[in-house]
């Protein structure tokens, strides 16, 4: 499929999309509170925008997303990639691993709000232990991965150093799965930054709970797109950092 | 001629089950500069271990390995060619072949200069700048050559290097060795399980059989270059080795 073809079929299909719900919301079948059409979203973000509340709160949802999104990954990778080193480490905090990863990142909210109070802190701590999981796993695979026969090619060509094998070798060759990893957690982590907001913490989160307060559900519907639009935005931008990155692969 | 290295009572073993397994006992070798020598022996036998054992990638021996040399710092005194080219998928061609370059006391311009000559040696100037996964099995597997002969070995090892290849490019390749170590005049170690190809580019075939095993014949291939695949003797010696070969299988190896 040409790149033409296919991006004018995805334009096509979320037209479709589209107008199937405005259609079904304009049909009288529910109010349109319950199911406010798309074509309300413009005159909301205008508004939501004169009264400033969207700059603001994408500003602050973006800070706490990036904040977390960078702490629990540089953390998720190290952490991934000394455990596949180290087996002996590994074997030791295999059940500490075991009881603390199934925890959802939203459980560890009462403990983020005592030690950190209700603030930016906690909001990043609390994205940033999801992402930490997703990206400690992928890369842990990653490496553990890695064909031995080319650590082996290293050693016979002089990289005998745990450095020169890690460089030379481990971690190029573990790159496609460690991006694979923090393309995940870009996307877990805004999943995570509205429901972190929820609980009071300004940002997106936060403002869709009082829109939807109040019945405007046209407003929550604006920051539904406006998560929508960032994700893709972030995964966009991701893509093409990563394709670059990953040239050497068929 | 001058002995480039020695290897003298080399042995070796590994531990399975608890038992000590011997894998090669009290092996001698002596390689002239510029000979190339195949070594043929039933699978299993431990040909790849002695490769092994002289490319650093086990240390688990004992006895001696004696480069005579003088040592050059802007060199290393083996390098290996494998099976599979196992170049690293993420460089491109000339930054593979600068692998073994890249711990050596040389600047960036030297040691690029050095890579384009291995791959001009191999006669794959144009792929300097490809990805590995662009080329052909024969194409990257020169290049696994190119990297090899790129850190100026006394010694080039090669561990059944054509033996994952068709017929029809195994013997392009085996040619283009043949140049190359012309060229270059290195001294080549090559183990194979095919005994055609042992005769057809060897001066010296070592029978490496037994249990624990070590270099049960020697058989000096005094044919003049170039040679006829097909030939009477070499048609001769290749069947003289094989009965040596196969009677080495009942001689106790692991098949």
């Amino acid at each position: 499929m040409s790149k033409a073809k296919a991006i004018t079929l995805s334009v096509v299909g979320l037209l479709a999309f589209l107008s199937i719900w405005e259609g079904f919301s304009r049909s009288g079948v529910v109010k349109q509170t319950l199911v406010p059409p798309p074509s309300s979203v413009p005159t909301a973000l205008i508004s939501e925008i004169e009264l400033g509340f969207w700059q603001e709160m994408v500003m602050a949802s973006l800070s706490h997303y990036s904040v977390g999104l960078l702490i629990g990954s540089v953390l998720g990778i190290l952490f991934g990639v000394s455990m596949a080193l180290m087996p002996r480490m590994a074997a030791s905090l295999a059940w500490t691993v075991r009881i603390l990863r199934p925890i959802p990142p939203l459980a560890w909210i009462p403990f983020a709000i005592i030690w950190f109070g209700v603030n930016e802190t906690s909001a990043a701590f609390i994205i940033s232990i999801g992402i930490f999981w997703i990206n400690y796993f992928a890369a842990l695979t990653a490496v553990q991965a890695v064909d031995k026969d080319l650590i082996e090619v290293a050693k016979a060509f002089g990289h005998r150093t745990a450095y020169a094998r890690l460089t030379k070798v481990i971690l190029p060759a573990a790159l496609p799965g460690i991006l694979g990893g923090l393309r995940t957690g870009l996307g877990q982590g805004w999943m995570t930054v509205i429901a972190a907001e929820l609980f009071g913490i300004p940002g997106i989160g936060q403002r869709m709970i009082e829109a939807s307060g109040l019945l405007a559900t046209d407003v929550v519907i604006l920051y539904m797109f406006t998560i929508g639009a960032l994700y893709g935005v972030t995964d966009y931008l991701f893509v093409q950092v990563q394709e670059r990155l990953l040239a050497w692969q068929k | 001629m001058a002995k480039v290295i020695e290897i003298s009572s080399l042995s070796l073993g590994f531990e399975r089950d608890k038992q000590l397994l011997t894998v090669l006992e009290d092996l001698n070798l002596a390689v002239e500069k510029g000979e190339f020598i195949s070594i043929v022996g039933p699978s299993g036998v431990g040909k790849s271990t002695l490769l092994r054992v002289l490319a650093g990638l086990t240390s688990a021996f004992t006895g001696d390995v004696n480069v005579l040399i003088e040592k050059s710092k802007d060199k290393r005194p083996f390098s290996m060619v494998f099976q599979e080219a196992r170049l690293l998928p993420w460089r491109k061609v000339l930054h593979n072949i600068m692998l073994g370059l890249e711990g050596l006391p040389l600047d960036k311009a030297h040691k690029e200069k050095r890579a384009s000559d291995a791959l001009q040696l191999v006669d794959l100037t144009d792929c300097a700048d490809r990805w590995p996964h662009e080329l052909s099995g024969g194409q990257r597997q020169r290049i696994g050559i190119a990297r090899a002969l790129a850190v100026e070995p006394d010694l080039l090892l090669m561990d059944e290097p054509f033996g994952a290849l068709d017929a029809i490019t195994r013997q392009g390749l085996q040619d283009e060795l043949l140049r190359i170590w012309r060229e270059t005049g290195k001294s080549i170690l090559f183990v194979t399980h095919d005994i055609d190809e042992a005769v057809y580019l060897a001066d010296r075939v070592l029978l490496l059989a037994g249990s624990p095993a070590h270099v049960t014949t020697e058989y000096n291939i005094e044919v003049p270059r170039p040679r006829q695949r097909d030939g009477a003797e070499l048609v001769k010696l290749i069947s003289e080795i094989r009965t040596g070969l196969s009677d080495s299988y009942s001689y106790g190896a692991g098949i």
